[in-house]
């Protein structure tokens, strides 16, 4: 359904922006129709830029975004509304997605103005009550709210109920329930597995190992702007290859063994390292085999199994 | 060294009336313990570990005993708690490390909280590169302004300055919350390592993040809605919790290795009461599955098995 | 457009003291405004009295060396300070939103360039500009000299609104509304504007604030409106007939004090209102 095709984002930083950010290099990865995919990345990965570069709310620098076959890389005006029908997007921040000073379902009414401008009254109020029963909101309850009177977790379904108004195929969440309470994460996170059953496709950005792998079918791991390891996910978290998602696993902490005894890794730099042009790894990697070919050549993205594809030329 | 608190209660004052944040709180912290401190926001573990250090409006004390040693901590006197601070009991407030000042170099901070606490910065500077050798931080950090360092070497920077006059006991809060895994890892370990070198007696460990208190944690207490719900060790509390609460938290984790079409996992419905005014009984039951007509009374928070208290009337054995 | 925090601000509006005294002592400007010119039966230009006589009861504020009536002046002077308030300031704080709004929407390039227009028009000397357009205008109105306020005194607000906008786009609600397929001009008039008013009030204020004050200076010095009386007209031909020298105080104080007094009043009442709409700002 939806397919990234080379894509980076380069930022001019600096003064008079003589340096370059290298935000996102050079990735490429795809979303099937009902498929679920998990983009996990630290901070700096990238992974939120993705995400709005796929919304079209930043532009891309290079590549292009290929929706259903079409290149929506450059679209504008009504072409770019269209596309909005299609893919919508949910975001970290619950209390930041909504205008303070009006009510919560304001949202819906927006949505209606733009898109359903013709749709009678009666027609719109059931196809919100739908949407609001769908994702398990009691229309009673949400409606004629401010934000500050709902819960974060409220929210954020009202957020994936407007999403369900325009029937998209393609949602883009972006760390959605991170800022929740943890009893309701699991309710949240569970409603957007439910929604697969419609036919929709989620790319699940986040930051959290174990999310990812209780949601999704593939997972993409990022790090500063490349792909690491991507495939199947069980492949990545039952058999990771790539040293850094070997890290990762060690250092995510779980309910049912302790962290081992490995030396603990720590980044003395201070942010913001240079682009070498090289394996973006290179400075942390413990692995004996590294040498100057991994800081000179990108390591390109090799499939070592079936549905299993890692960066790293010395494996 | 030894905490003892016995029914603090800490109230916030607003317009509309008093928000009963913390009430009843009592336990004991032994010599070189770590406990974590869990619970949802608004269940009054940041008030809690606020009030044990800075007790100002809108929070307003309302009643208990606070024993640090075995001498009471007035912790209802700002001017009378200034000698214990920063000595005796310290903290590592919520987002610290985005409270560095942007315009000072991180040297310059240092000698002067280091002066206004009447500790020499020239007496303490040795150890204090000491120990950021020992975090894995260059003696170059002293020079560098806030903005030049990452998340985690400024939570690590953050730490250090907290401990540095050897605090009997030490309150983090939410010290990893803002940090990647890997480097959340790094931290956490750490302050494990403070513990066993001594610079810190004892630590309170306030976070929402369960998986990281097993992982160091001895002891973890789980608050609800301003009151304490369950205290015991590590492992009895995710292998063997008692506390309604407790258990539909910990089966609501999702965790490496469960997956969605194997296993759905479930939240706890509804919300948690606002503290305004809040419910008579257990602030529980409106969520609780084994809810019954004794819990609008309120439970005590009674030790049920050796060092493990939980504030359930359907564990008690009475009413089993 | 209204929640529930209403009550809470008209709750802390009605205690807050700099704010009933800054509105007070305007209130009582503006009365005197409206209700002077029925208390006075003299045309302010006439010359109806003797000449430079105190206050009394007949001319209450007394009379210019040519014999005219001060107060007549003064409720005269007001209305047109008042009216420059309002549309020089109105003017500045128009032309500051469209600027500041586009700058801070669009950020990157367009930013770049708004910016360094405001920053030039900061820097032009307005009295040397003033002085050349006096040169060409044979008679200029308080219009005119309100519409000259404004032009130059936007980017102050230009700025402020800028810095605004800036922090509000970056809230998810303004992704969301791109989102939904709103076009630019939409967003910042029903998404941005609206959480910015009291902001936009508070700036109003000091522009009009500030128009009143730069009207007093100009006609001060003699580039004010030929065809009406105002403030600064007064003092300006109170010191050119030597009031000062011959202690004719009746004729330069009034004035004077007004625009200070109504400055003044301004500046606190932005103040209590800050406070007001600004939680961390209140004392508990």
């Amino acid at each position: 359904m939806l397919k990234l095709d080379d894509i980076s984002k380069v930022y001019k930083v600096g003064t008079f922006g003589g340096q370059e950010l290298h935000a996102v290099s050079n990735i490429s990865f795809d979303v099937g129709d009902g498929e679920v995919v998990s983009l996990i990345g630290e901070s700096g990965s990238g992974k939120s830029t993705i995400g709005k570069m796929i919304l079209r709310l930043i532009p891309i620098s290079s590549g292009a975004i290929i929706f259903n076959g079409v290149d929506v890389s450059t679209l504008k005006g009504s072409k770019l509304k269209d596309y909005y029908r299609n893919v919508q997007g949910v975001f970290q921040d619950p209390f930041s997605s909504f205008n303070p000073i009006f009510k919560a379902d304001r949202t819906f009414s927006i949505l209606r103005d733009e898109f359903f401008s013709e749709i009678s009254s009666p027609d719109w109020q059931n196809k919100v009550n739908s949407s609001l029963e769908a994702v398990g909101l009691n229309p009673d309850q949400v409606l004629n709210k401010f934000p500050h009177q709902l819960s974060g977790g409220q929210l954020q379904r009202l957020l994936i109920a407007r999403a369900l108004l325009l029937d998209v195929q393609f949602l883009v969440a972006d760390e959605v329930i991170s800022m929740l309470d943890a009893s309701t994460r699991i309710d949240v996170l569970n409603l957007l597995a439910d929604l697969k059953t419609r036919g929709l496709s989620i790319l699940f950005i986040t930051h959290d190992l174990s999310l990812g792998y209780y949601i999704s079918e593939k997972a993409v791991i990022l790090y500063q702007g490349c792909v690491a390891e991507m495939g199947a996910t069980e492949k990545i978290y039952n058999n990771s290859l790539h040293p850094y998602t070997k890290m990762l696993m060690a250092a995510v902490p779980r309910l049912d063994k302790k962290w081992e005894e490995a030396a603990v890794e720590v980044d003395l730099k201070a942010k913001g390292s240079e682009f070498t042009g090289g394996c973006v790894y290179y400075a942390r990697c413990p692995l004996p085999a590294k040498d100057e070919s991994c800081a000179r050549d990108r390591p390109p993205l090799l499939e070592i199994e079936h549905n299993h594809f890692v960066a790293c030329s010395k494996l | 060294m030894s905490l003892q608190v016995e029914n603090l209660s800490v109230y916030y004052q607003t317009l509309k009336g008093d928000v009963r944040a913390l009430e009843g709180a009592t336990f004991t912290l032994a010599d070189g313990e770590i406990m974590g401190l869990a619970g949802e926001s608004g269940c009054g573990k940041t008030t809690f570990g606020k009030s044990l250090i800075l007790l100002t409006p809108p929070m307003k004390y309302v009643e208990g005993h606070v024993l640090l040693d075995g001498e009471a901590l007035p912790i209802w006197d700002t001017e009378r708690m200034n000698p214990f601070r920063f000595k005796e009991v310290s903290i590592i407030p919520q987002y610290a490390m985005s409270a560095l000042n942007p315009t000072r170099k991180i040297g310059k901070m240092i000698s002067e909280l280091l002066e206004s606490r009447g500790v020499s910065y020239k007496t303490t500077r040795p150890e204090l590169k000491r120990r950021l050798e020992l975090v894995e931080l260059s003696h170059d950090v002293l020079n560098m302004y806030p903005i030049e360092l990452s998340g985690g070497m400024k939570q690590r920077m953050v730490m250090v300055l907290s401990t540095l006059l050897n605090p009997s006991l030490l309150i983090a809060d939410e010290i990893t919350s803002a940090l990647d895994v890997s480097t959340q890892k790094a931290v956490a370990k750490m302050l494990v390592e403070f513990r066993d070198r001594q610079f810190v007696k004892s630590i309170i460990f306030i976070t929402h993040d369960m998986s990281i208190l097993y992982q160091i944690a001895d002891s973890i207490m789980v608050m609800y809605a301003g009151k304490l719900a369950e205290r015991a060790s590590t492992a009895a509390i995710i292998n063997a919790p008692r506390h309604p609460y407790t258990k539909l938290l910990i089966s609501s984790l999702p965790e490496v290795g469960v997956k969605y079409a194997e296993k759905k996992l479930t939240g706890i419905p509804g919300k948690p009461p606002l503290l305004l005014d809040p419910p008579t009984g257990c602030r529980f039951k409106d969520r609780c599955p084994v809810a019954f007509e004794k819990c609008l009374e309120e439970p005590p928070f009674l030790e049920v098995e050796q060092s493990h208290f939980v504030a359930c009337w359907r564990e008690f054995e009475e009413y089993a | 457009m209204i929640n529930l925090k209403k009550n809470e601000i008209l709750y802390f509006a009605l205690r807050n003291n700099k704010l009933k005294v800054g509105l007070a002592v305007l209130l009582l400007f503006v009365v005197l405004t409206i209700v002077g010119p029925l208390l006075t039966n003299y045309p302010p230009m006439d010359y109806v009295g003797p000449l430079s006589a105190p206050p009394s009861s007949e001319f209450w504020f007394g009379t210019t060396s040519f014999g005219q009536d001060i107060f007549s002046q003064f409720v005269h002077g007001l209305k047109a300070s008042f009216l420059v308030g309002i549309v020089g300031g109105g003017l500045g704080t128009l032309l500051g939103m469209l600027v500041g709004f586009t700058a801070g929407y669009r950020g990157g390039m367009v930013d770049e360039a708004l910016n360094m227009l405001t920053n030039i028009v900061l820097v032009i000397p307005t009295l040397a500009v003033l002085l050349i357009i006096v040169a060409y205008l044979e008679v200029r109105g308080i219009f005119i000299e309100s519409i000259f306020i404004g032009c130059t005194a936007w980017p102050w607000a230009a700025r402020a609104i800028r810095a605004q906008t800036f922090s509000l786009r970056s809230r998810d609600f303004v992704d969301l509304a791109r989102l939904s397929g709103m076009n630019s001009l939409k967003i910042i008039f029903t998404e941005i504007a609206p959480n910015m008013m009291s902001y936009l009030l508070l700036v109003f204020i000091l522009q009009f604030g500030g128009a009143v004050l730069i009207a007093a200076t100009l006609d001060f010095i003699g580039l004010g409106p030929t065809d009406a009386m105002s403030l600064g007209l007064m003092m300006n031909n109170a010191v050119l007939w030597g009031a000062l020298i011959l202690g004719i105080w009746w004729w330069f104080i009034p004035p004077g004090v007004a625009i200070t007094a109504i400055v003044g009043a301004l500046y606190i009442t932005n103040v209590g209102l800050d406070e007001v709409f600004n939680p961390k700002l209140r004392e508990m």
